[in-house]
């Protein structure tokens, strides 16, 4: 091959490296830049006066003086809302039977829209459920109930060829030349008086618990219980997994076949699938070994224990057969028994290494869904005390975003609260690997003696 | 115990040229190491005298590193090496069963070719074996005083707590043999320790090691001739495992017994 072709193919070479590097950050970007961008929005976002009136009567936080001259302030829009509605209620008494029966009918759809969008009327009952209590909290979900005040959904069959054509039609229609009518065109314009939306900073939406089914955030169960299982995990994995790598690395004889076997079988044991060893976890923790009557966040962490247990064999492995001979050498020719060298020389220079293996196998269980679906996590669930794990479930961030993804009732309502949870997910577990890039630099760094 | 040493004693030592007995504090006898099927070191005598320097010379895969190393039983790390016959110290075969190896490394130092300080302050790296095997004293004299024997106390004295690591290669290997000293063995064994340095820091290893001879027994491996000559009192040559002659340094430079010592010392192989 001639130089110039040689060259050729190193710059081709240069530029699919970086292309393909590129791609890598671009994929990387779209990914997270929506979790960030509307994961954020779950707790940075324009608050309405309801959000401000929840706070302070169920948390006893915030001015309430000021929600109170604030509610006073949007009081005149909504009682005229209110009064038309009423008004029109009583025109209906003189019309007929028939025409009762269906303006009747539209009238309750149009108030339980008004209802979610504004809290109860005046004279409701006092709702059960704490969303029903209050109107939208959000502005952004304001607008989107404002839009299903004014707009009736309906599917429209008229071409029979094909599948019914989902249309909006106002509701200003319905109620054309009534008393109603002018209630639209008003609600659209002064929405903003009457819901007054501010910017706000909703921390509680990670410290507090979930009140109504996540209606308003409230991650903490969720974030403690994540805490405890990657803890609980790690506490019974690493002593298993640091003590097996010293094992295979310094005792076992390489050329014993057992020993080749067992090596294998811990490569295998990482290839399992997560679901596999879920099913595991329920069948000998708890049904076996009985751990628990039932899920516990015991039996959890013993699943995902077992889980990472070979990635951190792996890494104490590697990171131990990294440390130079030459140091064990020296401790053994200074008169240092074998169990010596390991504890004083090799283990410590070995740190580094099996720090990053412990920390990524941190992010690999707090992250882990499948294992716990059978052994720890319930999707409702309050925050459990530690003295509790040992018998009691927990809610934890992996298997909720699942559930409150696909299993809530109100699914399409909390999406805010579901790009939450992942946000607090991929942070948690960034945290957990920068810290381990931190560590590991800062040990390194150390032990090189700058 | 010490009866079957005295024992040992009387019936492996040989008499010296003058006919006047003298127990050699290591010595060995037909003493063979294999790894596996190859046999490293054939059937070597040799006695090694106390508070002198003893240099092995013979050229590269002779087997005078795995004979050193075979001396504090650094070799039983090795998998499948074995040895044959009797390595003394003191009189007492270093190989029979009741010989605590751990406790012989603690008699026997050892400073190998490439320096290898733990990654530790220098501090640590001198009083990590003094604190290992319980020293009483005071561990802070005890680490100024091994520096001090290792010519390093100067020029380290006022950044003990530095990381060994960031000394310079010659450093080092002084703060090994700190190391190695303040462990207060008996013999110290040296596995080609100037083989990494600069011509600066291996005089000044050599010079330590003519002050070190007065404490301790040196024995030292080089593949360097000159070095042999300039620092040991006693030589041993081994050419193919073969340990083929053994004597006081200036006879073997001057007047070698052997051919194959003779072709070795002028250059002709090796």
């Amino acid at each position: 091959m001639n130089l110039a072709s040689r060259r050729m193919m190193d710059r081709s070479f240069t530029v699919l490296g970086i292309l393909s590097i590129l791609v890598m950050a671009g994929a990387l970007l779209c990914l997270l830049g929506p979790i960030v961008i509307r994961g954020v929005n779950a707790f940075v976002f324009r608050a309405t006066v309801e959000h401000r009136q929840m706070l302070a009567e169920k948390y006893g936080v915030g001015d309430r003086e000021a929600v109170k001259r604030e509610l006073a302030q949007a009081e005149q829009h909504r009682t005229k809302i209110y009064r038309m509605i009423s008004a029109y209620e009583a025109s209906l008494e003189d019309e007929s039977y028939a025409m009762r029966r269906e303006m009747g009918g539209e009238l309750d759809e149009l108030k339980d829209r008004l209802r979610d969008l504004l809290g109860p009327f005046p004279g409701d009952p006092d709702p059960i459920l704490m969303r029903e209590q209050y109107g939208e909290t959000r502005w952004d979900r304001a607008l989107v109930v404002k839009d299903e005040v004014i707009f009736r959904e309906e599917y429209d069959y008229s071409d029979p060829s094909a599948m019914g054509v989902l249309v909006h039609v106002p509701r200003a229609d319905t109620f054309e030349g009534t008393s109603l009518a002018p209630l639209f065109p008003y609600l659209e314009n002064h929405l903003s008086d009457i819901l007054r939306p501010r910017w706000t900073f909703y921390w509680r939406f990670f410290t507090t618990e979930s009140y109504d089914a996540h209606f308003f955030g409230g991650i903490w169960p969720e974030i403690l219980g994540t805490f405890y299982l990657t803890v609980g995990a790690i506490l019974f994995a690493v002593p298993f997994g640091v003590i097996s790598a010293i094992y295979l690395v310094e005792y076992a004889n390489p050329k014993n076949p057992l020993v080749a076997l067992i090596r294998t079988c811990i490569s295998t044991l990482a290839g399992v699938p997560s679901i596999v060893f879920g099913l595991f976890g329920l069948a000998f923790f708890i049904n076996e070994l009985h751990v628990s009557e039932s899920k516990s966040v015991l039996a959890g962490s013993l699943t995902l224990a077992v889980l990472i247990l070979p990635l951190v064999i792996r890494a104490a492995e590697e990171a131990i057969r990294a440390v130079p001979k030459t140091y064990k050498e020296a401790a053994l020719s200074l008169g240092a028994g074998r169990w010596r060298t390991i504890c004083t020389v090799i283990l410590p220079a070995a740190m580094p290494g099996v720090l990053t293996g412990i920390v990524i196998s941190m992010g690999r269980a707090a992250g882990e869904t499948a294992p716990i679906i059978f052994t720890a996590a319930v999707s409702a669930g309050g925050v459990v005390a530690l003295g509790e794990t040992l018998s009691q479930p927990t809610p934890a961030l992996p298997w909720n975003i699942y559930n409150i993804c696909s299993e809530h009732e109100a699914v399409n309502e909390i999406r805010h609260v579901q790009y939450g949870m992942v946000f607090t997910l991929v942070f948690l577990v960034l945290l957990l690997n920068s810290t381990a890039i931190w560590l590991r630099a800062r040990i390194a760094k150390r032990l090189r003696g700058a | 115990m010490t009866e079957t040493m005295v024992n040992l004693s009387t019936s492996d030592t040989l008499a010296d040229s003058a006919g006047v007995k003298i127990q050699p504090h290591v010595s060995c006898h037909d003493f063979s190491v294999f790894y596996g099927d190859f046999e490293a070191v054939k059937k070597a005598r040799m006695e090694v005298e106390r508070n002198r320097v003893t240099a092995i010379i013979g050229p590269s895969g002779c087997g005078k590193s795995t004979l050193l190393r075979a001396m504090n039983r650094m070799n039983d790390f090795v998998p499948g090496a074995r040895a044959k016959g009797k390595m003394c110290y003191r009189g007492q075969n270093i190989y029979s069963s009741d010989c605590d190896p751990v406790e012989l490394r603690r008699r026997i130092g050892m400073v190998f070719q490439k320096p290898n300080p733990f990654p530790k302050s220098i501090y640590r790296n001198v009083a990590w074996a003094p604190k290992l095997n319980g020293y009483r004293g005071n561990i802070d004299d005890l680490v100024e005083h091994s520096l001090r024997q290792a010519a390093l106390w100067e020029e380290v004295k006022n950044e003990l707590d530095k990381s060994a690591l960031a000394l310079s290669g010659g450093q080092q290997q002084r703060l090994c043999i700190a190391r190695a000293v303040a462990m207060q063995p008996e013999v110290l064994l040296m596995d080609e320790p100037c083989s990494a340095l600069d011509p600066i820091a291996t005089s000044r290893i050599e010079d330590l090691i003519h002050e070190l001879k007065t404490r301790y027994t040196v024995i030292l491996v080089t593949h360097n001739m000159q070095q042999a000559a300039r620092v040991s009192d006693f030589t041993a040559f081994m050419y193919m495992g073969e340990l083929v002659e053994f004597g006081e340094t200036d006879l073997i430079f001057t007047s070698p017994k052997q051919e194959r010592t003779q072709d070795y010392i002028t250059g002709r192989f090796g």
